[in-house]
């Protein structure tokens, strides 16, 4: 798939960078249906992002999406991944940010670098149950806080 | 007299909370000190349900998200899905569906502009401009049936062609529609009460709107000329001619300003979709049971409230793995408190007002 | 209305009569807006559809000014005590509609998030179906109330309070 990455020079370049700064950092780049991801370790998902909107102008955090796979399709994969849709204004491209979380884990808050990560986090901990270190304020945003469980979990049943 | 800072809970029934929206606000005499909004109370678990049902099942809920806009968010979803198949739709379906989302990007707009001069106080406003919007309404109704909750977009196209009919009745709105615009623009903007409680009320930076991830008008407001239509075309948007709206204020007026003005725009683009519309299918060749490749989707339209998004997990069944909406109004309804932080307590309606939330696509 | 000769006119009813005529004709709702089916009900408000035609214009956003309570959409298990609260607020004699599907049965969601039906909470009336009802639907519902009202038995009520709930 990577090949396909040539037609866009642009993202090429941002692939290219990261992975000269970064080095092993980045698990996996992955360019499909002209989306471009990176997985990453969650450790370095800062410096990562950081490196991305000021050295290459991703200005935007469009969305945060949590997803559980429960049944991992390959060895030694996490249960949980958050990916981050980033966006920049200048030529109009994304990237996306893909970080694996197992159960117990915690992932660090983006919420200095990124404003609209603040309620985007409290999501998904609401949803997922993954705490975010560092975020000034993290706590149920949907549900009641004396809800118990976390809802798009897939082993959380469907009617609660 | 001083008095001493005060905790003031708004909602979550209120009339200008805009559904069932929970402002915890703090004032310091009348001057807001911070505002938190507790949101959750219309969390259906849509995205929960989503995973159970097969992707043709899901449009039609997608309509209950921002309901006063229901097709967008069947075009948004829509969109994300025949991306993930890779399936071409027919150029006449593409621009009925322009034709459909600008008329709706028209009614949502209208039925903003009544809400919030109403929360302001000038309700004949309200009255005004639900008219206006019933003529659209109408129109959705003679094409499939439905007034609101429209489900008038299908995965690899449309339900119906555009008949005679319904053509006409759309012309006849874009040609009554400036008229109207106008008589709400003489009530309106030189308006002293509504000057008074518009202009720089609310005011929030360009730099700031970016970091919070504002979008829409909201974003136009503050002279960020970003539209997803011409900045990244679907549903061939690069074929039509229109403007951008862009103003440089970032208040409550502005906000106003942008929204008046891409309801012409919408006129224009639906006018040229008649115009122009192709021949040909309306609708592709679809299995009735959809399987979707496994991969991974993100797609994003221009809503009427702002960038509205999809993203799809699919796993090679019938049903997805996950859905998750990004919704325009969350992201908005999170810069309140910038833009409400020293304005006056009775600012904040005003300023929720001018925000364009929607509490069905915030919960979701 | 009888004019004897001229002078006195009045009127003969029967108290019951009189009150539910009064009640049933100047209803004054109370805009519980909860999701889609409010902006119905506020169309059905506004100027095409006109409910004032049937006395009920005065929507009030305080339950105490109200005795018709609109249950105007999907109503959450973190709204619910929310609604029951606000349905104890209004004042006797009230009356409940529950429009649309999700206010009647929970409607297309059956999750984990959402109430099964309003009625859980507090007494329905009249039930109205659609997703959203039409403006048309709601009116067609109000004016079922309207004939509910005006079979109630006020005064009875008056004197034995428990007819009311029992009823």
């Amino acid at each position: 798939m990577l090949e396909e990455l040539a037609e866009a020079p642009a993202l090429k370049r941002v692939a290219d960078a990261l992975r000269e700064r970064f080095g092993d950092a980045v698990l996996e780049t992955v360019y499909e249906r002209k989306e471009l991801s990176f997985r990453l370790g969650a450790r370095d998902l800062p410096a990562v992002l950081e490196f991305l909107k000021t050295g290459h102008d991703f200005n935007a955090l469009n969305d945060m999406i949590g997803l559980d796979r429960l049944a991992p399709p390959g060895e030694g994969r996490k249960r949980f991944e958050i990916l981050y849709q980033l966006y920049r204004f200048s030529d109009h491209r994304r990237a996306r940010v893909v970080v694996e979380v197992g159960l117990s884990e915690s992932v660090p808050s983006i919420v200095s670098l990124y404003g609209s990560a603040d309620w985007a986090e409290r999501e998904i901990f609401d949803m997922f149950g993954i705490r975010f270190e560092g975020h000034p304020d993290l706590r149920r945003i949907y549900l009641a806080e004396d809800f118990s469980g976390h809802p798009l979990r897939k082993d959380f049943p469907l009617e609660g | 007299m001083a008095f001493k800072e005060i905790e003031l809970n708004m909602g979550p029934q209120h009339p200008s909370t805009h559904g069932v929206l929970r402002l915890k606000l703090r004032v310091d005499n009348e001057v807001v000190t911070s505002v938190e909004p507790v949101i959750g109370y219309l969390h259906r678990g849509m995205e929960k349900l989503w995973e159970s049902q097969t992707y043709a099942q899901i449009v039609p809920m997608t309509d209950r998200l921002d309901y006063l806009a229901a097709l967008s968010n069947n075009l948004g979803y829509v969109l994300a899905v025949e991306k993930l198949m890779g399936l071409e739709v027919p150029k006449r379906a593409q621009y009925i569906r322009v034709a459909l989302v600008e008329l709706q990007r028209l009614a949502s707009h209208l039925a903003w502009v009544g809400f919030m001069a109403n929360d302001i106080g000038a309700m004949s406003v309200l009255l005004y401009a639900f008219e206006d919007r019933e003529a659209v309404l109408d129109i959705f109704e003679a094409y499939c049936g439905a007034r609101l909750t429209v489900h008038g977009i299908r995965i690899g196209g449309v339900p119906f062609d555009l008949d005679e009919t319904v053509a006409g009745m759309i012309r006849r709105v874009l040609d009554e529609t400036p008229k109207k615009l106008a008589d709400i623009e003489k009530l309106l903007n030189d308006n002293r009460i509504w000057l008074h409680r518009t202009r720089g009320v609310g005011v929030i930076s360009a730099v700031d709107a970016v970091d919070l991830g504002l979008t829409g008008p909201a974003l136009r407001a503050t002279g960020v000329p970003w539209d997803i239509r011409r900045d990244l075309p679907y549903s061939s948007y690069e074929d039509f001619e229109f403007d951008v709206p862009v103003r440089t204020g970032g208040d409550v007026y502005d906000r106003y300003l942008v929204r008046l003005e891409e309801i012409r725009q919408s006129l224009r683009i639906v006018r040229q979709a008649l115009d122009r519309l192709p021949p040909g299918p309306h609708l592709a060749k679809v299995p009735r049971l959809l399987k979707v490749p496994p991969g991974e989707v993100f797609h994003t339209i221009e809503a009427p409230k702002g960038e509205l998004g999809f993203y799809i997990r699919a796993n090679g069944t019938e049903r997805p793995e996950r859905v998750k909406m990004k919704s325009p109004s969350f992201i908005n309804l999170q810069s309140l408190e910038r833009m409400s932080k020293g304005y006056l307590f009775s600012d904040v309606v005003g300023i929720l007002g001018s925000l364009d939330i929607v509490l069905g696509e915030i919960d979701k | 209305m009888t004019d004897d000769a001229g002078k006195f006119p009045f009127l003969l009813t029967k108290a019951d009569l009189m009150i539910t005529w009064a009640q049933k004709n100047s209803l004054w709702p109370f805009g519980s807006g909860l999701a889609c089916c409010a902006i119905e009900m506020i169309a059905t408000a506004a100027a095409r559809y006109d409910i004032s035609r049937f006395g009920m214009e005065l929507f009030r956003a305080s339950p105490r000014q109200a005795d018709l309570f609109i249950v105007a959409g999907t109503v959450t298990n973190k709204m619910a005590p929310v609604v029951r609260r606000l349905w104890e607020q209004m004042a006797d004699p009230k009356w409940v509609i529950a429009m649309g599907n999700c206010a009647v049965g929970g409607g297309p969601f059956p999750t984990y998030a959402v109430l099964q039906g309003v009625d859980k909470v507090i007494p329905v009336d009249v039930h109205i179906a659609g997703c959203p009802p039409t403006p048309q639907g709601l009116l067609h519902g109000l004016m079922i109330l309207q004939k509910k009202i005006a079979a109630t038995h006020p005064t009875q009520e008056i004197a034995r309070p428990h007819a009311r709930r029992a009823r």
